[in-house]
């Protein structure tokens, strides 16, 4: 293997590789999921992040551990990204106990303290208000931990946006909002639903710092997202991202994609796709990195089929787990004084 | 289909027994024809179809009796389904009370009419007494047929089932007749209360006065005679005026004699009218009392609570006595028919009461009464007041008696009158001055007929 | 003990939680400078400051997200929203965050949070501000939904909301704020809890559920009822959820008979679900079917005649309860 002292954006070669990998796993991870959900163990809505890896990965690469995300419901990647395991993740996919919700959540809802991944949201937008109050109680508690809340083009439509926008300008909160615009919610064309066809306006409108970002160029977005994340730290308050990006399937497992053609896909995955970006430029510093790259794909390859046979083997949440987690403190609808057999 | 409903055939009658149908299930029924004979509080009555069509079904069975406005049978077309719940035997004895269709269950024969929203408070008499709930009696039951439901509550079922009582047998004082706690608590309580007979169950009326409690019967051999409708409603409303009214008695006698041959020459010549007639002493008397109550209208009156209400007209009721008991039909406008006349219509009466075949009106609007034990051999007594009139007059046998004239004991037939007045309307100078009016006109009878 | 509005005993809760927990805190419209609009957080602002007291946009959505956000993020904020008819804006928070992330993420995230406001109507504010919704929220597993009707029962219960753990709506009513009640001493710390109803007069002719702002009304109705000799066993619910069911049935079967006061609709409210659930514990002790006194089935109308007539009152109470309890009973 060759070891190269060449960075890129300030990050080391096995960073770069780790990025790579971390790419290629997302990518992996959500062709199998899809295999997966074909087979008929996974139901219910999927969201696949794939076309998007340079988004999550560029992100998150730039967060700290103690950093908190918030998402909506195509949250794999960023799961997988923020630390989550594979098999965890592919074991909640399935409805199983192990997976990060016990099962309960599902593609959609998924969750983890250690990780402070806080949720995947199926109410579009829903996570803006929230990430706002994350932030404030970071803010609160003198913590220098930062909120980055991912949604996407669609989002941008519903009220709750504007109004977490301006609560977090005017109370300053530590807190990134990365809006990855894939150009369609679900099949309504961004073109056809924005009043105006970037969010600079917008966040003007709310006095908050904008960049726009080629989203399929993962260094790119790292370095944005640095950017932001640096200014928010230091208490200058919210930013905002917009990354371009595209995702090459459908906006869920069961949407065949008629909104758009065959031939945009074509386009976008033949010469746009974010791996293979990724790819060239680490090549052209280091010819040698094939050979990672064919290392990484085969590990990645692997570690999803173990999350999928894990996944599998691993046991349904007993029957008793319906009626627990209601209330934190197990309480019911009907409060008894007596015993009940 | 049309409901034949049991009619009101009197203003006391609060319910009817079925003596006899006189058409049966698939009969043709012409509007107008008998379709039943029916006994009431004072009479039997045949009740009549309003509508033609064929008799459907029969809701209430030979012997059983149902309230007044119940439905008592079903008209319709031959071929026109049953309301349902009547089309084949349903449930003898329902145990659950469902959710009422409160319109249907006042079609249908659940217990005494009621009114939606059940409103218990007007809807039943005996139980709400002021008096103990053991007024709440185990009746009759209220047709029972398999078609109807009783409606009792959960909580009501609960205990009569834990205390193995048949609770068919009780009436319901809640809405649409459903029996409630209260009424199998009453049932139980009177049934510790009195165990070997039962009780004088009274029909529901508007009552005033709490009834008597009833007695627990001695020791020995007994034989239970179930109450007629007649005994009952002798029995409730004469306790009624008995406790209301507070009676006084003035009593005088009369001297018979004149009275005696204005009979006799009136009756040869009656003998001889081409509608021939016999007159009797009683008829006699009441003209005198009618002519009596015109000239004092205050003895013409019933107490009404908060005011005393002073009738129109004269309308005397004469007791008569049938094997079953006391019924009083009326002669109306006694004061305007000639002796004659009021003779014609005491026959008539007298008859049609032996045969049980008074009508409603012969029976309604009395104002006074007069009874006559002198058949009897009765010296004098004294009657109880016939509400809602306020006085009765009660008149003993003519009995030659001896008494003193000028200084001489002498033989002449008398007659005892008690008139019994009730205090709240009439005063005892009244009551005194109507009988002496009453004596006055039969001792000097020519006044009866000119 | 001393005697202090309703209005105080909410106010003294706050700061008595904020003084014993840092991470306590109030947001909401107009409370800060202006005191809340109904004087509540009056003073808080100047003697906790901005961080602990916060005036919020108008902007119920994001409000009340960012204070589940808050709550996630390890803080324990109180949010006020100005009425419960405003709470329809932020209802998709309540419903899909608040009340589902305990359960949808297996357990991991608490939102321990308290959302204030009054519902209710009689102060001729209209239709879209008199309304009583607490039966929609009710509905919902995952929430905690309380009303008290007291100063002491007020106090009480939203320290308990402020340290429970999980999402509690505390539905309090703008007639309310000025009834007076005795509450302990100052320093006494107290709380009531949020699962248990309050029996507030006994009686054995008949029971009458009620909660908030009909709590009194029904208590002046039961005394009406006793000059004619019905004794009625008058239960303040305090909680609708979770309710104390066996504080119902053990009434309901002493009595046999049951009224359910509530200012909120008829059909498809709080009253039917509690009548649902007596029938289906306690039928075999009921003697007559439940009788709800409810508003009229109307949006509230502005008119003073007309606003009264919609209204549940006392007499509409004492109605419904003779309906059901027999003459004769009471007499006996």
């Amino acid at each position: 293997m060759a070891i190269s002292n060449v960075t890129l954006a300030g990050l080391t070669q096995t960073q770069l590789l780790e990025m790579h990998y971390s790419m290629t796993l997302l990518r992996r991870f959500e062709e199998k999921s899809a295999e997966e959900y074909t087979r008929g163990k996974i139901a219910g809505f999927m969201h696949l992040y794939i076309g998007q890896e340079a988004v999550g990965v560029g992100c998150v690469s730039a967060l700290r551990p103690d950093d908190k995300v918030l998402a909506s419901y195509r949250e794999h990647g960023l799961a997988i990204v923020k630390g989550m395991d594979p098999g965890v993740v592919m074991a909640e996919l399935f409805g199983k106990i192990t997976g990060c919700s016990k099962g309960k959540g599902g593609s959609m809802h998924m969750w983890s303290n250690e990780l402070g991944l806080l949720g995947g949201n199926a109410i579009v937008a829903a996570q803006m208000p929230m990430a706002a109050g994350v932030a404030l109680a970071m803010q609160y508690q003198g913590l220098d931990s930062i909120v980055a809340c991912f949604f996407g083009d669609g989002a941008v439509d519903e009220g709750a946006f504007h109004e977490s926008l301006n609560l977090s300008s005017i109370w300053h909160l530590p807190v990134v909002y990365v809006c990855e615009n894939n150009e369609y919610s679900m099949g309504m064309a961004v073109q056809k639903a924005w009043a105006v066809d970037s969010l600079l306006p917008r966040a003007a409108a709310y006095n908050i710092p904008y960049e726009q970002v080629d989203g399929m160029d993962v260094i790119n977005v790292y370095e944005s997202m640095k950017r932001a994340v640096e200014r928010t730290r230091s208490g200058q308050g919210p930013s905002l991202l917009e990354v371009k990006t595209y995702r090459f399937r459908g906006h869920s497992m069961t949407d065949p994609a008629y909104y758009r053609t065959r031939e945009e896909e074509q386009q976008w995955r033949t010469t746009r796709d974010p791996i293979g970006i990724f790819e060239k430029k680490l090549l052209e510093l280091d010819p040698g990195t094939q050979a990672e790259f064919d290392q990484n794909d085969a590990r990645a390859t692997q570690v999803a089929e173990d999350a999928a046979e894990f996944a599998d083997n691993s046991p349904e949440p007993s029957l008793e787990e319906l009626y627990t987690d209601v209330m934190a403190d197990n309480s019911i609808a009907l409060s008894y004084r007596y015993e009940r057999k | 289909m049309k409901t034949v409903e049991m009619p009101k055939m009197g203003d006391t009658m609060e319910e009817g027994k079925i003596l006899h149908w006189l058409k049966h299930e698939g009969d043709p029924v012409k509007k107008g024809e008998s379709l039943a004979e029916v006994e009431t509080d004072k009479v039997n009555i045949e009740i009549e179809a309003f509508a033609s069509g064929v008799l459907r079904k029969i809701l209430v069975p030979e012997g059983d009796s149902a309230p007044v406005g119940a439905g008592i049978a079903l008209i319709g077309a031959p071929d026109e389904p049953l309301p349902e719940g009547l089309a084949g035997n349903g449930l003898a004895k329902a145990t659950v009370s469902p959710p009422v269709d409160l319109a249907k269950a006042e079609k249908t024969q659940a217990a005494p009419a009621q009114k939606p929203g059940g409103l218990l408070r007007e809807e039943t008499g005996p139980a709400y007494l002021q008096g103990t709930p053991q007024q709440v009696a185990v009746q009759p039951a209220p047709p029972t047929k398999d078609e109807e439901r009783i409606f009792i509550s959960p909580i009501a079922r609960r205990l009569a089932e834990e205390h193995q009582l048949d609770y068919s047998s009780i009436r319901g004082t809640g809405p649409n007749g459903r029996i409630i706690k209260m009424d199998v608590e009453a049932a139980l309580a009177q049934m510790q209360a009195v165990p070997a007979a039962p009780v004088a169950p009274a029909a529901p009326a508007p009552v005033e006065v709490p009834e008597l409690a009833p007695v627990p019967i001695e020791t020995g051999e007994v034989i239970e005679l179930p109450l007629t409708a007649m005994r009952r409603t002798i029995a409730k409303r004469l306790g009624q005026s008995w406790q209301a009214a507070p009676h006084f008695y003035v009593t005088n006698v009369i001297d018979t004699g004149k009275l005696a041959d204005l009979r006799r020459q009136i009756n040869e010549y009656a003998e001889k009218d081409p509608a021939p007639v016999k007159v009797s002493f009683n008829d006699l008397i009441i003209k005198a009392v009618a002519l009596a109550l015109v000239r004092m209208p205050q003895v013409n009156v019933s107490f009404a609570g908060d005011r005393i209400l002073q009738k129109k007209q004269v309308h005397v009721g004469m007791a008569v006595a049938l094997e079953q008991g006391l019924i009083v039909p009326i002669i109306h406008d006694a004061d305007r028919r000639g002796v004659l006349d009021i003779a014609r219509e005491s026959h008539r009466l007298a008859e049609a009461a032996r045969a049980g075949k008074l009508r409603a009106d012969d029976l309604s609007g009395g104002t006074f009464t007069v009874s006559n034990l002198g058949m009897f051999d009765v010296d004098s007594f004294t009657a109880v007041i016939n509400p809602p009139e306020s006085a009765i007059l009660a008149v003993g046998s003519i009995t030659p008696t001896p008494v003193v004239v000028d200084g001489q004991v002498v033989v002449r037939d008398r007659m005892k009158m008690t008139l019994s007045s009730d205090h709240r309307a009439i005063d005892g100078a009244t009551a005194a001055r109507f009988l002496q009016e009453v004596k006055r006109l039969l001792e000097e009878p020519f006044g009866l007929i000119l | 003990m001393r005697t202090i509005t309703y209005r105080d005993a909410l106010r003294e809760a706050i700061r008595e939680e904020m003084q014993r927990d840092e991470r306590v805190f109030i947001m909401g419209e107009d409370i800060a400078g202006y005191g809340g609009t109904y004087a509540v957080s009056k003073g808080l602002f100047e003697e906790f400051g901005e961080k602990r007291v916060r005036d919020t946009p108008l902007a119920e959505e994001v409000i009340t997200g960012a204070a589940i956000g808050a709550a996630l993020g390890g803080l324990r904020p109180i949010l006020e929203l100005m009425t419960i008819n405003f709470s329809l804006l932020a209802s998709d928070q309540i419903v899909n965050s608040a009340a589902k992330f305990h359960y949808m993420f297996g357990g991991q995230p608490q939102i321990p949070l308290v959302i204030r406001m009054p519902g209710g109507g009689g102060a001729q504010r209209g239709a879209q501000h008199s309304q009583m919704l607490e039966s929609w929220f009710a509905h919902i597993p995952g929430l905690k939904v309380v009303m008290p009707a007291t100063p002491y029962d007020a106090k009480g219960m939203l320290k308990s909301a402020v340290r429970d753990p999980n999402p509690v709506l505390f539905i309090e009513h703008e007639l309310l704020y000025n009834v007076k009640g005795e509450v302990p001493d100052e320093g006494v710390d107290y709380t009531v809890p949020l699962d248990r109803g309050e029996v507030r007069r006994e009686g054995q002719h008949v029971t009458i559920i009620t909660f908030s702002r009909m709590v009194h009304v029904t208590l002046q109705a039961a005394e009406d009822l006793a000059k004619e000799g019905i004794q009625a066993e008058v239960i303040d619910l305090r909680s609708v959820r979770p309710i104390d069911i066996d504080l119902i049935l053990d009434s309901v079967k002493k009595t046999n008979r049951v009224v359910i006061a509530e200012e909120g609709w008829k059909y498809y409210g709080t009253g039917q679900g509690i009548a649902a659930l007596i029938y289906e514990y306690a039928f075999d002790y009921m003697d007559a079917p439940v009788q709800h006194v409810t508003s009229a089935d109307v949006p509230m109308p502005y008119s003073k005649v007309l606003e009264r007539a919609a209204l549940p009152n006392n007499s509409d109470i004492v109605k419904a309860v003779k309906s059901i309890v027999p003459p004769l009973l009471v007499h006996s």
